[in-house]
């Protein structure tokens, strides 16, 4: 066990777990935010992303050793109220359906919007690749990031 | 009776509304029975639906959901039909999942069956509701119940705008004889019902706050993770407990012996006090399995042999019309193919998991639970503990495909926690989940057929696949129920001779239902099959169905199809392939387009659907279902197989199962008929048409023709 210090969703975190114990594991039955989901426990599917220092990654795969002194933000932390743009953009295209991989499918949208504020398709799949969803939303994800775009471009006017 | 609401069983119940005061109705069963997971034994699971209504003092309504929700929408559409005839506002209700309890009927979340077995009842508890709510405040004014209606939760009277909201009469009402008959709604009065409302849990489902079983926690609970059996009938010869307990959290490892249909799958639980400590004590567990005593099964082997019992064996009869042999021992021009599909895993994104707590006398059940009353029925039985102190509770779940409509990993957790004596988590992991089945069966298709001038005189289809219904039947020697499905019901007009042959089949491999049950292999032998014949028989494959799909309703859904996927102007040889199948009481008709540029991989470009499921909910849901279904079927269809090695199943997670991501989803537009015959299912009848219309669309492109799945896209 170790002490491990992080900043989660803006606040300054600080627990004692396994320094192997993978990230996820920590957010989720250690700190008790369990928006953040397991899906595969090897980066394959995505569900479990988070921001690691703004960076879109797989928590299952991260260990706490790795997480010391990082800033890490969950699905929790995007928004007080649902209203960040992806969020929204989610919301009016209604993209979920069982709604598991979806924290893990916006974390990778808000992400991909950062850094492109105007993704083409390709653009799109190319950074929404690795989040598996089952229930086949692909398409309305596709469309959710565009509005999403276009809803962070009007706000900014 | 069926529209009547008798006061004995009209119940006030008050524990759920709190302070407040409940109106209940409990409806009695169903004059037609539900179309439930194998289509014909709605009976043998007890009464139909009845669903339920909570009204408080302050007019708050509570809808009750009594089925699961997988993804599927019915959390939204439910209410959605309720809230129609009751007069309130959708937005203005609070929906909660109802416990597993015989008096919501048959509960089991499969077959596509939620709104079509349920909305007739749906809509006239809604109304007789409203009738009483009005009736209550007519007696207030003291004026006839004709000059007042109902709105927005409140009932009006027309003459003098007084009124009430539902609070203020809900107590009154609940004393007042119910309606024998009530009126209800044309479809061109709807307000809510064929309305694209956004669904209530998606704003849960987007900002993380929807509660999955995976989710679920309760005070001092343990958390277990199950070694089981890698081949499925292995039981523990030995295993190195002390080290395993020398793990810091981990405080016990437990056989535990889960039923599995007829069988048992033994496993060795760590159990801990956190669930990382219970992952590492698994990683630390060393097994020696006795694998005796039955046979170790290869993929490969598989296939081979149902290919020789559809060629040797005689079989059993499922459906016949007609004389089929005899036409065919004459026929000149005869086809005779053999299509075959694989098993798969169900790979929902949460894996399999359940909290349960056994008190000796009462057990409560928390989890991603499909089929709460068979939960019920099974853990009853199996511990011995009368039905009613099974309290099941439902969670979302993080998908379901039929999967979770099993029992068996809600009785692994019973048993666990009834050795530890406390409540306990079981979590799956990928792999668990993904190695350990029950898998959709691989089934082998002998299709044969004679054709004289461009006409079919007469169809002989085999089937050979494990039955996966086959451990629910007492007798196991009758005919496979699902012989036929996905067979659409109109070619049995035109087709004179016909007939369906099931050829038993059995490995130790555990089957069972997956996401559109039997039409989802069914599906791509029969209109696989369909495509050859109307090559064959030198017509358009969609003129070849028309004429054989002679039936008003397909005409309409065939007319849709050509118009929305240009089929009429299509390039010749353009790519384009159709399929047309019916399951669960609906019909859905697809094109799919397909392109290879010179050197390139094989590409999807778009698929067309058209569905018609009769009287509908919500059209927007059903573009989803429809939508993801295509999705899921594209994968099934083009990348992922489960296969066996000696045994085992060989693929373990999504690095050597890999399922459709959004890089190689295509364009996909759903289009809904418009027509007020009985409503049929949504969640599954989208998936059977992709496989054989992509199928038939690379024999259009290349012409080559693919009998088995999955398709390499690469290689085609």
């Amino acid at each position: 066990m170790a002490v491990i210090q992080f900043t989660l969703n803006g606040k300054a975190q600080s627990i004692d777990v396994d320094p192997e114990m993978p990230l996820l594991w920590a957010i989720r039955n250690t700190v008790g935010l369990k928006g953040t989901k397991y899906g595969c426990g090897m980066a394959m599917c995505g569900a479990c992303t988070v921001h690691f220092n703004g960076q879109p990654t797989r928590s299952c795969s991260l260990p706490m050793s790795a997480v010391a002194g990082s800033s890490i933000t969950t699905i929790e932390g995007i928004s007080e109220d649902t209203t960040h743009a992806v969020q929204r953009a989610w919301i009016e295209e209604q993209v979920a359906q069982c709604g598991y991989c979806q924290s893990g499918q916006i974390m990778s949208a808000v992400a991909l919007l950062k850094n492109n504020p105007n993704p083409s398709d390709a653009d799109i799949d190319a950074a929404m690749a690795g989040n598996i969803c089952r229930c086949g939303t692909y398409p309305r994800i596709r469309s959710a990031i565009k509005k999403a775009a276009q809803l962070t471009a009007s706000a900014a006017k | 009776m069926e529209s009547s609401v008798s006061r004995r069983k009209f119940l006030r119940l008050s524990s759920l509304a709190g302070a407040g005061l409940a109106l209940g109705f409990y409806f009695p069963a169903a004059a037609k029975a539900a179309t439930i997971i194998n289509g014909t034994d709605a009976a043998a699971l007890g009464v139909e639906l009845n669903s339920w209504i909570f009204i408080d003092p302050s007019g708050k309504v509570t809808l009750m959901c009594h089925r699961a929700e997988m993804g599927q929408g019915v959390y939204q559409s439910l209410a959605q039909i309720i809230a129609e005839e009751l007069e309130v506002n959708l937005d203005e209700v609070n929906i909660q999942f109802a416990k597993g309890d015989k008096k919501y009927g048959n509960q089991v979340t499969g077959g596509s069956s939620t709104v079509s077995g349920s909305y007739k009842n749906l809509l006239k508890l809604g109304a007789t509701a409203r009738e009483m709510l009005i009736a209550a405040a007519a007696a207030k004014w003291s004026v006839p119940a004709s000059e007042c209606y109902a709105e927005g939760g409140k009932v009006i009277h027309k003459p003098t705008g007084n009124k009430y909201h539902y609070g203020e009469l809900a107590e009154a009402a609940s004393k007042l004889e119910a309606p024998k008959e009530v009126k209800l709604k044309p479809v061109s009065e709807y307000k809510l019902v064929r309305k694209p409302l956004p669904r209530q849990d998606l704003k849960m489902k987007t900002n993380g706050t929807a509660v999955f079983g995976l989710d679920f926690e309760v005070p001092g609970m343990l958390y277990a993770q199950v070694e089981r059996s890698p081949r499925w009938h292995g039981v523990v010869k030995s295993f190195n407990e002390a080290e395993v307990l020398q793990v810091p959290g981990v405080k016990k490892v437990v056989k535990v012996k889960m039923s599995v249909h007829d069988k048992y799958r033994e496993g060795l639980a760590v159990v801990a006090d956190n669930l990382w400590s219970a992952m590492k004590g698994r990683k630390a567990l060393k097994v020696v399995w006795d694998d005796s005593g039955f046979e170790h099964v290869n993929s490969a082997d598989i296939l081979k042999r149902q290919e020789e019992a559809l060629k040797t064996k005689q079989g059993i009869s499922a459906k016949k019309q007609g004389d089929p042999d005899a036409v065919l021992a004459k026929a000149t021009k005869k086809l005779d193919l053999i299509y075959q599909t694989p098993y798969q895993a169900h790979a929902a994104m949460e894996p399999l998991n359940c909290v349960a707590h056994y008190h000796g006398d009462k057990i409560e059940i928390w989890g991603p639970i499909q089929a709460p009353d068979w939960v019920q029925d099974h853990i009853s039985k199996q511990m011995n503990v009368p039905r009613e102190k099974v309290i099941v509770n439902m969670t979302f779940l993080g998908g379901g495909f039929g999967r979770k409509a099993f029992t068996d990993y809600p009785h692994e957790a019973v048993l666990i926690s009834k050795e530890i004596g406390a409540p306990v988590q079981v979590v799956w992991s990928r792999e668990d989940d993904m190695t350990q089945g029950p898998f959709r069966p691989g089934v082998s298709y002998r299709c044969e057929a004679a054709l004289t001038n461009g006409a079919i005189d007469a169809v002989r289809i085999k089937m050979a696949g494990q039955d996966l219904s086959n451990w629910m039947r007492p007798d196991k020697k009758s005919a496979n129920w699902g012989t036929t499905e996905g067979f659409a019901d109109p070619y049995f007009k035109t087709i004179q001779n016909i007939s369906f042959t099931d050829i038993p089949f059995e490995t130790p491999i555990p089957p069972l239902w997956w996401r559109s049950v039997y039409a989802s292999t069914n599906g791509f032998a029969y209109e696989s099959f369909m495509d050859e014949l109307a090559l064959a028989a030198g017509k358009d494959p969609m003129a070849f169905r028309r004429q054989y799909l002679d039936d008003e309703r397909m005409h309409k859904l065939i007319d849709k199809l050509v118009e929305v996927s240009g089929w009429n102007t299509r390039k010749k040889k353009g790519g384009y392939g159709v399929a047309i199948v019916e399951s669960f009481g609906s019909t859905v008709g697809q094109v799919v387009k397909v392109s290879k540029p010179a050197g390139g991989k094989l590409k999807v470009d778009k698929v067309w659907a058209v569905i018609d499921c009769g009287w509908y909910v919500n059209p927007d849901t059903i573009r989803a279902q429809v939508e993801g279904a295509i999705v899921m079927a594209l994968g099934a269809a083009t990348q992922h197989a489960m296969t066996f090695k000696d045994g085992k199943a060989e693929l373990t997670n999504f690095h050597n199962y890999p399922v459709t991501r959004i890089s190689e989803t295509p364009p996909i537009e759903v289009h809904i008929m418009d027509n007020d015959a009985n409503a049929g299912g949504v969640g599954e009848p989208g998936l059977p048409p992709l496989a054989p219309a992509l199928a038939n669309a690379i024999f259009d492109l290349t012409g080559k023709r693919i009998r088995k799945l999955p398709i390499n896209l690469a290689t085609v």
